[in-house]
Formats: structure tokens, sequence, C-alpha cells
């Protein structure tokens, strides 16, 4: 075993953390992590502390990353910018800028009262939720670098799309006129100091803790449900390799759920060890995440429902697209 | 004094609201604060990042729950 796969294993993997768990669920509770209900219990303990840590440490040194890439100056990089360009740094800039989802409206309405095409606009907007810094180093740490890098690419092509289809279509009038109306304003946002970005990555961190504990909790213990409880035989059935439908499916399961990316971590590692192809697992979580009712109302809010609909149809259709070729590629990868 | 917290109500928004109290008990400062939910207007003052923390018709922070310390350095 080389150094790397060693830091992984303990680092990222907490190959300790699963061993002391290990023990206390044999040595004090005296159940053997082969029952079903000492499985159970050892994935949710161990499970959950481990999130929470990664979390912490991952969200504290990415806030640090983020707290260069204020939307303010987001805008201000993406206004001289037209074209395919505007829509890849549109999408990537969507990766780095650190927002909650109650600031994407006032964002989306900054952005287009600013003059920013609409397609770099759109093409933020659906990086941002779709592709998590924190849930990429989680997926890097469950299932390697190169699923990791993946769902970057994906998540990124498809906002790239999603973004230059809203564009050709011209959907400029499709925008609320009052949004249009808007008398935008450019403020100097202060360099920050050393000082400055510690404390706006601490507070990151204690804001999204708060904010995503009980998704983090119901979806250990849902994972740690499928784990253990739900025969294998079901799932490979309904979702596995051998099902043409199995991306539809988690695609359409995902869409109503309303969680936080890191409750369908856990998730889908249970999915996985099941045999649920990687793909098939993205997009499910692509689906709970990008697309939540409470997020499309308040887009609803700023667009008509001609603009709302062709962007429900264009990322569904991304996100089953996007599995599909996931799955076909990891065939080959691995 | 005229202070507006620009948010719509995202837990970041309601702890400056709570700090902010508290700072002007403590610096026994009279100003006028308002909560600013309407979008239109967040955003006509630049701010995208809620909460926007608006003295005197200036931004003086955007995007952080600032702490009773801050907001008192500010208020000064």
């Amino acid at each position: 075993m080389n150094i790397l796969d060693w830091l992984n294993a303990q680092l990222l993997k907490m190959k300790w953390l699963w061993v002391l768990v290990e023990l206390l669920v044999e040595r004090v509770f005296k159940l053997s992590i082969d029952t079903r209900l000492g499985g159970s219990i050892h994935f949710f303990i161990y499970d959950t502390i481990k999130i929470f840590i990664l979390l912490s440490v991952m969200i504290y040194v990415i806030s640090y990353i983020q707290s260069y890439f204020p939307p303010e100056r987001t805008k201000k990089l993406l206004g001289g910018i037209r074209g395919v360009k505007g829509n890849i740094l549109g999408s990537i800039l969507g990766v780095l800028t650190p927002f909650c989802s109650c600031s994407s409206i006032p964002i989306f309405i900054g952005f287009v009262s600013a003059g920013l095409p609409l397609g770099a606009t759109f093409s933020f907007l659906i990086s941002s939720p779709m592709i998590d810094l924190a849930a990429l180093m989680l997926l890097v740490s469950t299932f390697g670098l190169r699923i990791g890098v993946t769902y970057v690419v994906v998540g990124i092509i498809v906002a790239v799309v999603g973004g230059v289809l809203i564009q050709g279509f011209k959907m400029e009038e499709y925008v609320e006129s009052y949004v249009l109306a808007a008398k935008g304003s450019d403020i100097e946002v202060e360099e920050k100091t050393f000082k400055d970005r510690m404390k706006f990555s601490k507070e990151q961190v204690r804001d999204i803790v708060e904010r995503v504990w009980p998704y983090i909790l119901i979806g250990v213990g849902i994972g740690a449900g499928i784990h253990n409880w739900i025969p294998q035989s079901i799932i490979e059935r309904i979702l596995g390799r051998g099902n043409p439908f199995s991306v539809l499916i988690a695609t359409f399961i995902g869409i109503p759920i309303y969680a936080d990316i890191f409750g369908t971590i856990p998730i889908a590692e249970a999915l996985v060890t099941k045999g649920v192809g990687i793909g098939t697992v993205i997009s499910f979580m692509m689906g709970v995440t990008t697309m939540s009712l409470p997020s499309l109302v308040m887009l609803g809010r700023v667009v008509k429902p001609k603009l709302l609909a062709t962007f429900i149809v264009i990322v569904t259709l991304g996100i089953i697209a996007m599995g599909y070729g996931l799955n076909a590629f990891t065939a080959l990868l691995i | 004094m005229f202070i507006k917290i620009l948010g719509t109500g995202c837990s970041k928004c309601e702890r400056l609201k709570k700090n902010l109290d508290i700072a002007l008990k403590e610096l026994n400062i009279d100003a006028t604060v308002e909560n600013v939910d309407d979008l239109i207007e967040i955003v006509s003052y630049g701010v995208m990042e809620t909460p926007g923390f608006v003295v005197n018709d200036e931004v003086k922070s955007v995007g952080r729950a600032l702490s009773v310390d801050e907001i008192k350095g500010i208020l000064k």
C-alpha cells in the first residue's frame, strides 16, 4: 500500500474511527457487527461522526478559498464576457461562490439587472447547487478521485449546456419585468484580511452545520437501513446496472426530495455498496440538490412559468443524460 | 442614526439582528432599525449576499453575521 492510499484510508475514510466504533459496538454493546442490528448501529455511529468531522474541516478550508470569490466580484468578472466563455466561467464561479439558497434570488436579480447574459446567469444558477466543493471532498473520500473529478466535470457540462440553451432560446422576455427594471449598484467589497477570512470560514462552518445536521442524521439513518435491512436483490432489481430504467427511477425519486447534499452522501454510499451504478447514484444526488421545491418556488417569483419550465426540463434531462453517460463511462473505467 | 438589515430571514440575518440589539443597548445609541426583505430594494444596494448591514444608507458589511464587538466598531 502506498502512502497516498494510507492517507486516504486514515484521513478521509477514517479507518481508525471505523475500528474504534467496531470496538465500541462489539465490546460495549456486545453486538457483532456482522449481525443486522450491530451492523446498522455501527454504520450509523461511524458515518455520523465521520461526516461531521469531514464536514467541519472541509467547510473551513473551502470557505477560506471561497472568501476570495464573493458574488460581487463574480458579477464583475462575468460582466465583460460574452458567449460560451461566459457560460463556462459562470459554471466554474458557481462552484466557487459561497452562498446559501436564501441568497440565490438576490444573486439572480443582481446579475440580470447588471446586464449579464441570461445564459451565463443560468449556468451559474445551475452549477451552484449542483456542484458543491464539500460534497466533492466527501465523494473523493468515499469513492476515490476519479469519481470526484467526474462529478465536477459532469456538473459543469450540464450547467454550460443548460445556460447555452437558455441563451439560445432568447428567453429574456420571460424574466419578470420588475427584475429587469431593478437598479443594481456596484459596491466595493473590501479586500479581506487573513483574520477576516478565518472569521468568515468559522462562521460558515457554524452556519452550515446548524442548517444541515438534521438532514445528515436522516440521511445516515436511511443509509444504515439500506445497508443492512433491504435485501440486495430488491435494490439491484430497481436501481442496479441490469435495469435500463435505473437512472430515470433514481432521478425521479430524487427530485421531490428536499435535502442537503450532505444528507444524500450516506445514502449514496449505501447504494453503491449494494451494487448500484455510480451514474445512477449521482443522478439521485443531483436530483435532490438541484431541484428542490423551495428553490423552484423562489425562482418562480423572478421568472415567468415558461422559463421556469424550460429550466426544469433542461436540468432534468441533463441529470438523466449524465447518469447514463457516467454508468457507461465507469463500466470502462473500473 | 438609521440602520437597515437587508435579508430574507436566513439564520445569519437573525443572528445579526440579535447582535445589533445587544450592541445598541450597550452603546446606549438611539437608532431606527429597519428590516428590509424586499429583494429589489436589497439588490438596489448592490447586496447579493445576505445579510447586508446598512448604516445611514451606506453598506457596511455583506454576507456576515457581525459580532457585537464588530457592530460596535462600525457604529462608534
